[in-house]
């Protein structure tokens, strides 16, 4: 037997089956914006190399008189190969993130997946709850499949999905900061409690903090900086993609039990004199 | 020729009497793109672009999906 072959009785027996976000699955565990590219082309490359599914767009008003013939961004990334998901980025209040969302869907051919982030502050970019959830509820009621990025506060998260949001998204550090994962306790707490996914939104700045997320039992990452402004973004994105399956994979192996003494790996018995 | 003064994008702007939502997106270079039109507010179908005709004031908002996360 050549060394990589694996006989079918040692793999996996858990084969993941990928992400499944209000009945739809997807292969991919990542998704990724579109924020902060150098140019389309380098939006493409990264998200090709990330292998994602889910690509999130923000909404904005045309520039008047200089657009019409510039490129578009969704013809980079084109609507009928990967999932768009709009997001309100820039929205501070409930009415504003619903008023952009009604655009979004419009653009989309009506379709209703979303992304609902209504900022608090634009220091810190956390999210302002009490707007999210009044957004949220208008929204549901209105026939869109909300994914919401939201404080880690497992509170927040339930009475979320309660709303009915398909997904809760937990930023894991400050949107754009790149500090990864800084609370882990509170969002093994969201995890625990979840009926739906939860994907950390914001904060991971390297491939080993995508990895901790996964580890930690979250349903996938979303990022954007992590990957645009590594030096090398599209490498990045692989590394995403990589890390991302690896700290999945290791969720679901279930890692060793950590322990305050060392055990030899090898035996003490048969030792030589 | 009588004309009306909208709002576009937040900025005022002129146009004929008379002039559809539709004939202002075609002034614009904008038909056939990807964009997305409310008039104060309201989101309007492209399909339904022809049967508006715009008044003075209305608050008119033409928008496209861009780089973000």
């Amino acid at each position: 037997m050549k060394l990589n072959d694996t006989p079918d009785e040692i793999r996996p027996a858990v084969t993941d089956v990928g992400l499944t976000i209000a009945g739809k699955t997807y292969a991919s565990r990542l998704l990724v914006g579109t924020g902060k590219y150098r140019d389309f082309d380098e939006t493409r490359a990264a998200v090709d190399a990330s292998g994602t599914d889910i690509v999130t767009v923000t909404i904005r008003r045309v520039n008047i008189g200089q657009h019409a013939h510039e490129p578009n961004l969704l013809d980079a990334v084109p609507p009928d190969r990967f999932t768009i998901l709009p997001n309100t980025g820039g929205c501070f209040n409930a009415k504003d993130a619903v008023y952009t969302l009604q655009l979004a869907r419009e653009l989309l051919d009506g379709h209703p997946l979303c992304k609902l982030e209504v900022l608090g502050d634009e220091k810190t970019l956390f999210p302002n709850m009490p707007e999210t959830l009044k957004a949220a509820e208008a929204l549901v009621k209105d026939g869109f499949e909300v994914m919401v990025y939201c404080s880690d506060d497992p509170i927040q998260a339930r009475i979320l999905e309660d709303i009915g949001c398909v997904a809760v998204m937990p930023l894991a550090s400050l949107i754009g900061s790149g500090m990864g994962i800084l609370n882990p306790w509170n969002l093994s707490l969201i995890i625990e409690q979840a009926r739906v996914p939860v994907i950390v939104d914001a904060g991971v700045g390297t491939a080993s903090d995508a990895a901790i997320a996964m580890e930690l039992g979250c349903d996938g990452v979303l990022m954007n900086t992590a990957i645009a402004h590594a030096r090398e973004p599209v490498r990045m994105a692989r590394a995403m993609r990589l890390a991302v399956q690896a700290g999945r994979e290791a969720f679901l192996a279930g890692r060793m039990p950590r322990r305050f003494a060392a055990s030899p790996s090898s035996p003490m018995a048969g030792r030589i004199a | 020729m009588v004309s009306v003064k909208i709002e576009l994008n937040g900025a005022a702007h002129m146009l004929r009497a008379g002039r559809s939502l539709h004939d202002l997106i075609a002034s614009l270079d904008l038909l056939g793109k990807r964009v997305a039109v409310a008039v104060n507010r309201e989101v309007i179908p492209s399909p339904r672009w022809a049967g508006r005709v715009l008044q003075p004031d209305d608050r008119v908002e033409v928008v496209v999906a861009i780089g973000g996360g």
